[in-house]
């Protein structure tokens, strides 16, 4: 059974091998003549400005999670019809009830997603107002005292 | 093709997770359209879905038990018992939730709905003997936590806590889902018992994959009733999550993993001699850890969070005394422990809700100080759940410690007995710090500012404190309802050795 695997074993080790001797060689033998533009973060790009850690938005989030759960629904969709096909009855009925309350469960959690307005970008007019006092106070205690943006650049 | 046949369905069997579930979607519907531009409806139908839910478990008691759904659902004692019990944590929760989210500007009114999950989460892994199943129910369970934890968007230590248990609750997740990769591996079962089938096979890599495995799942279920060593995000959590969901979460969660623990234990008796040293000592590191480490706690909630650790100690203790000896201790007193810790955390953490007023929340011992001038009738019930949770004799701690402790003896663990016995005597003394600190009023303490009882509140410490009563007061019968061993039922650990 292990002589099996070997040919892989030796494989992996024959890569390890090349791709370590390939990164450590040129750093070894590579010529480091370093200047104050070869260094910065983009050598051949713009000039970079303010500070890396900076608060943005991440609304695309959700978009992105929405997208992975229609994703899983078409799997499961997809492989069931492919069944459902040429299924006796009692297997077509039951299992027509259970992916029709899956379906269900799926858009009443759909039609929750658009009704609060979890899809609406524009946040002054989703939000509900208590709401977005709560989030504008939560905003303010939780952000430190304004820190002018330091410029960059060489 | 071949077709799975359809499995035996028993409605009966799935009603009262399926009424939650509905529950919580039918407050969502409602949540939707918000008519009264409050929580009012929705806390209504809550109470009614989950009386509901509760009334579909009592007949149950009387039906034939074993599994439907192709062996994904059970319906034993231990399931039935622990579903009632989820119900009623939830119902108690959701009475005094209101007041408070209201007194703390909480504008999040899903925390009625995502509760309601994370019980059906629960109840789902407690009435189950497949380990997928078990898994969604952990994780309908746990995705439900980390939101509510996170819910005061205002404070940032409830980010931080919802942050903290999100990784650690991953992680601990993540061991068990590779636990039932290596149980899976060598028996090709997902049902429970597929360590007997992987000892029976006689195969000793066999043995040794479904070994591994095994263990990986008692780390990710210690994980997740907070047992030392893998305790380190209790206190955090419990500090940093809004106190009513503190109060679910350190009832429910504890709950549900402890029940999942015992199948699980009992599953694995045939490799007892391989993790019973181990569970062993984390009783014991559970008990002194959880009770020596509250001692030096300046918040009532992380008090509270390591006397949950140490609470968790003692539940183990009962576990392996019935693992031990199956044939001489029942499940009973485990059960009955439960369930006091059940209503004595919810009252205790009930009454420390009363800290939060005008968005603000302090819970720190000096912020308590007064609350008996303005909130009597609470801070006095405050007294009982602390004396319980010492175990002062009429209450129903003192009556489960005592059972353990009984049964600890019988099957021969005179250590876990005698460190239980100690430990309760030391948790004496920061449990009286809380008393202290509701009751004392010195000259230049703290102004307190926390909020007024309301009826909701006031009703769910009524019921904690009648129940703390009640259920001390007909111990024998609660005993003997919880494990009715004389008609021929079999408790968990004894059925599954039958099966063997």
């Amino acid at each position: 059974m292990a002589s099996e695997f070997l040919p892989i074993l030796v494989l992996m080790t024959v890569s390890a091998v090349i791709c370590a001797a390939m990164v450590t060689l040129s750093w070894v033998l590579g010529p480091k003549k370093t200047t104050p533009y070869k260094s910065s973060p983009y050598e051949c790009g713009v000039a970079p400005q303010g500070d890396a850690k900076e608060r943005f938005p991440i609304k695309f989030y959700l978009v992105a999670i929405l997208f992975v759960l229609f994703d899983i629904e078409v799997v499961f969709l997809w492989s069931w019809i492919t069944v459902f096909k040429d299924a006796p009855l009692d297997f077509k009925l039951f299992s027509g009830a259970v992916v029709g309350v899956y379906m269900i469960l799926w858009i009443i959690g759909d039609a929750y997603v658009m009704k609060i307005g979890a899809l609406d970008w524009d946040e002054a007019t989703s939000l509900a107002p208590e709401k977005l006092l709560a989030d504008a106070e939560a905003a303010r205690a939780a952000l430190p005292a304004p820190v002018p943006v330091r410029q960059g650049g060489l | 093709m071949s077709y799975q046949p359809i499995p035996t369905i028993d409605w009966w069997a799935i009603a009262p997770v399926s009424i939650v579930m509905v529950t919580g979607i039918v407050a969502l519907l409602i949540e939707m359209f918000r008519p009264n531009r409050n929580n009012n409806t929705i806390v209504a139908v809550s109470l009614v879905g989950l009386f509901l839910a509760g009334l579909s478990v009592v007949p149950q008691f009387s039906m034939p038990f074993g599994s439907s759904f192709g062996g994904m659902v059970v319906r034993d004692y231990l399931g039935l018992v622990l579903q009632l019990l989820l119900i009623t944590v939830c119902f108690v929760a959701f009475l005094f939730s209101e007041p408070y989210l209201r007194e703390k500007r909480i504008a999040f009114a899903e925390f009625y709905q995502l509760a309601l999950w994370a019980s059906a989460g629960g109840m789902i892994m407690v009435t189950t003997e497949n380990l997928l199943m078990f898994f969604l129910g952990l994780e309908v369970l746990g995705i439900a936590l980390y939101c509510l934890t996170g819910m005061c968007r205002q404070e940032l230590r409830s980010e931080e806590s919802a942050m903290k248990y999100f990784l650690l609750g991953a992680f601990g997740t993540a061991f068990v889902l590779m636990g039932i990769a290596y149980l899976y591996g060598p028996t090709g079962s997902l049902r429970i018992d597929a360590v007997s089938i992987a000892v029976a096979s006689d195969q000793p890599h066999f043995v040794l994959m479904a070994l591994f495995g095994f263990g990986l799942l008692l780390v990710g279920l210690c994980f997740k009733s907070a047992l030392v060593p893998f305790h380190q995000w209790t206190p955090d959590v419990y500090q940093g999550a809004p106190t009513n969901v503190t109060a679910f979460m350190a009832s429910t969660s504890k709950i549900a993993a402890i029940g999942a623990l015992i199948r699980v234990l009992a599953a694995g008796a045939p490799l007892v001699s391989y993790w019973f040293p181990i569970m062993f000592w984390v009783a014991i590191l559970s008990m002194v850890v959880g009770n020596f480490a509250a001692l030096v706690q300046k918040d009532v909630k992380r008090t509270l969070g390591y006397s949950s650790v140490a609470n968790g100690g003692y539940m183990l203790v009962a576990v392996l005394a019935h693992v031990q000896a199956p044939e001489k201790v029942s499940l009973a007193s485990t059960l009955f422990f439960i369930t006091g810790y059940g209503v004595m955390t919810m009252g205790a953490f009930a009454v420390v809700s009363l800290a939060a007023r005008d968005g603000k929340e302090g819970t720190r011992f000096q912020d308590l100080h007064g609350l008996w001038h303005r909130a009597p009738f609470a801070a006095g019930c405050l007294i009982l759940f602390v004396a319980s949770l010492i175990g002062v004799p009429p209450t129903v701690g003192f009556f489960g410690k005592m059972f353990i402790f009984n049964d600890a003896l019988a099957a021969g663990l005179l250590p876990l007995a005698l460190v239980l016995a100690v430990t309760s005597v030391v948790s004496a003394y920061y449990y009286l710090g809380i008393i202290q600190a509701v009751f004392v009023q010195e000259e230049g303490a703290v102004k307190n500012e926390s909020g007024r009882p309301q009826a909701g509140l006031n009703l769910a410490v009524l019921l904690c404190a009648l129940a703390i009563f009640g259920i001390s007061l007909g111990a024998e019968n609660v005993l003997k309802f919880m494990a009715p061993a004389e008609d021929g039922r079999q408790p968990v650990a004894e059925r599954t050795v039958a099966q063997r």
